[in-house]
């Protein structure tokens, strides 16, 4: 394996050891090297739970499934940056090469009220569940599909769209967010669903209750500092969270009762 | 009543108030650089504005929505910084930094409830004396601004807070914006680029009136 250009890094790692819920959890640091620079960051994580296994000793648990960016499970702070230091990428899919022999690279868990760790970096994301629960569905009456070509969708709308439906509902905008919010999260889903045809019946509804559910699950507010999309493995836009407010003030203003 | 209780709600209400907040400081500023012109003026101008009986209605909407602005930013607060009970090692860097440092909003904003306050009590509850222009008797308001503005300690006070106001709103302006629901990719860095310009002038504007008494008039 490994092109010409592979080399082999160096690294020191200080990862969160926390053993469940309730207990205080503590920083842990690990010298590993020969770790190859084509590898994975989760590759780089398994060959040091090889090793840790190898010595007899508890493995860092951390969350992962597909390993090709669109599960949204390998959820992990990297030197601060949820995710890691690379733009538009899941933790599976940023490599060893964007490091360097002799990094220290500290590992944590995504910290938010709503989001309790589980075991050192895996985190209990079971509140976004909850949020889409709440409304984040179509609801739609069984029978014949209609054909999807019947229903007219203007270009403009369908790309804003299906610029939403990217969210892979990892979290990583809450863990950015200095107020742990979820408002990036909530604005995906209500601009995907919303903007379309077959969403629009629901359209008020479904923002109210999201937000709703979304504040109960102990998420804080938007301050507009921008951070949530620049740390969003789909780079989610911004815009989506203005869209929000607007969408929520609207179905505010309409609501009876 | 659920939607004034509600987070964007609140902060929707934080966007007018602080937007109102913001014409007025600017309001505020222009005038007052009469200082640097004539005493005379300043004096009338300050007349003209306090013997008017319709004055009580915008300075009522200005405590009121200032005490809006108040309580939903420290209960806003709160409630974030509950919503983090555990802090990270490290903060984002690189290519996914923040563009600017919002978790100041609050304390600049204290500062400003301080100011504010003290603001009032120096100069519209202060000393009154009396000057004559043409037979009308008015408050010589530019004298005591002359004599608090002699003191280091006034003038490096009031400078700070001006530095806050401009921070406040190089954010708080922008923001305003994007929680009333209007972002656009196009138009949006252009209200950015203002809400920089404004605070500076803002704060300038404020900034040069002490300067100007401290180290040119009165000496
Ligand atoms: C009286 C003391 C003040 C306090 C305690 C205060 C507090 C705050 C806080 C905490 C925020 C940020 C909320 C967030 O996004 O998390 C904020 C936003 C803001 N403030 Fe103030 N502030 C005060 C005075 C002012 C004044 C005098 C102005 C105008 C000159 C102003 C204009 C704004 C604006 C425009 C925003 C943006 C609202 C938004 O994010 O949508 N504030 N303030
Ligand atoms: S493991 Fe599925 S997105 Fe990373």
């Amino acid at each position: 394996m490994g092109g010409t250009n592979s080399t082999n890094l160096k690294l020191k790692l200080k990862v969160w050891r926390q053993k469940n819920p309730q207990s205080e959890g503590h920083f842990e640091n690990y010298d590993v090297d020969s770790i190859s620079s084509d590898a994975s960051f989760l590759e780089m994580l398994d060959v040091v739970n090889n090793k840790l296994i190898r010595d007899g000793k508890d493995p860092i648990a951390f969350d992962h499934d597909c390993r090709e960016g669109i599960c949204g499970s390998c959820s992990m702070v990297i030197n601060g940056n949820p995710h890691g230091p690379q733009k538009g990428t899941a933790t599976c899919q940023l490599h060893m090469r964007k490091f360097q022999s002799g990094d220290s690279i500290t590992i944590e868990p995504f910290r938010a009220k709503s989001f309790p760790v589980i075991k050192d970096l895996a985190v209990d994301r079971s509140a976004f569940d909850r949020i889409i629960a709440s409304g984040g569905y179509v609801s739609v009456n069984a029978g014949n599909a209609r054909d999807a070509n019947s229903i007219p969708v203007p270009k403009a709308k369908a790309e804003r769209a299906f610029m939403s439906a990217a969210c892979i509902a990892c979290g990583a905008c809450v863990a950015a967010c200095s107020n742990s919010s979820a408002m990036l999260f909530v604005s995906a889903k209500v601009s995907h669903l919303g903007l379309l045809p077959q969403g629009d019946p629901e359209r008020e509804s479904r923002v109210l209750k999201m937000m709703r559910t979304m504040e109960e699950a102990g998420f804080g507010n938007c301050s507009n500092t921008g951070a949530c999309s620049l740390a969003c493995p789909k780079e989610i836009s911004f815009e989506n969270i203005a869209d929000l407010n607007r969408e929520f003030a609207r179905a505010s203003a309409k609501e009876r009762a | 009543m659920k939607y004034l209780m509600s987070g964007i709600g609140r902060k929707q209400l934080m966007a007018i108030t602080g937007l109102l907040w913001s014409g007025f400081v600017f309001a505020h500023m222009l005038p007052n650089l009469l200082i640097i012109f004539s005493p005379e003026a300043y004096n009338k101008y300050s007349h003209a504005l306090t013997s008017n009986p319709l004055i009580y209605i915008p300075e009522a909407l200005l405590v009121f929505t200032i005490l809006l602005h108040l309580v939903n930013g420290i209960w806003v607060t709160v409630e974030n910084k509950r919503a983090r009970p555990n802090k990270y090692e490290m903060a984002p860097s690189g290519e996914k930094a923040p563009r600017f440092q919002s978790k100041w909003m609050i304390y600049h904003g204290i500062l400003l409830a301080v100011f504010i306050v003290y603001h009032l009590v120096t100069f519209k509850f202060g000393p009154y004396y009396s000057v004559t222009y043409n037979g009308v008797e008015m408050r010589d308001i530019h004298r005591l601004v002359i004599e608090v503005f002699q003191s280091p300690a006034y003038v490096g006070f009031y400078l700070a807070c001006m530095v806050a106001v401009g921070f406040h709103l190089s954010h708080g302006f922008y923001s305003s914006f994007a929680t009333l629901g209007f972002f656009h990719p196009r138009y949006s860095p252009a209200i950015e680029k203002f809400g920089y310009v404004y605070a500076a002038v803002v704060a300038g504007g404020f900034m040069s009136q002490p300067l100007y008494v401290f180290f040119l008039a009165g000496r």
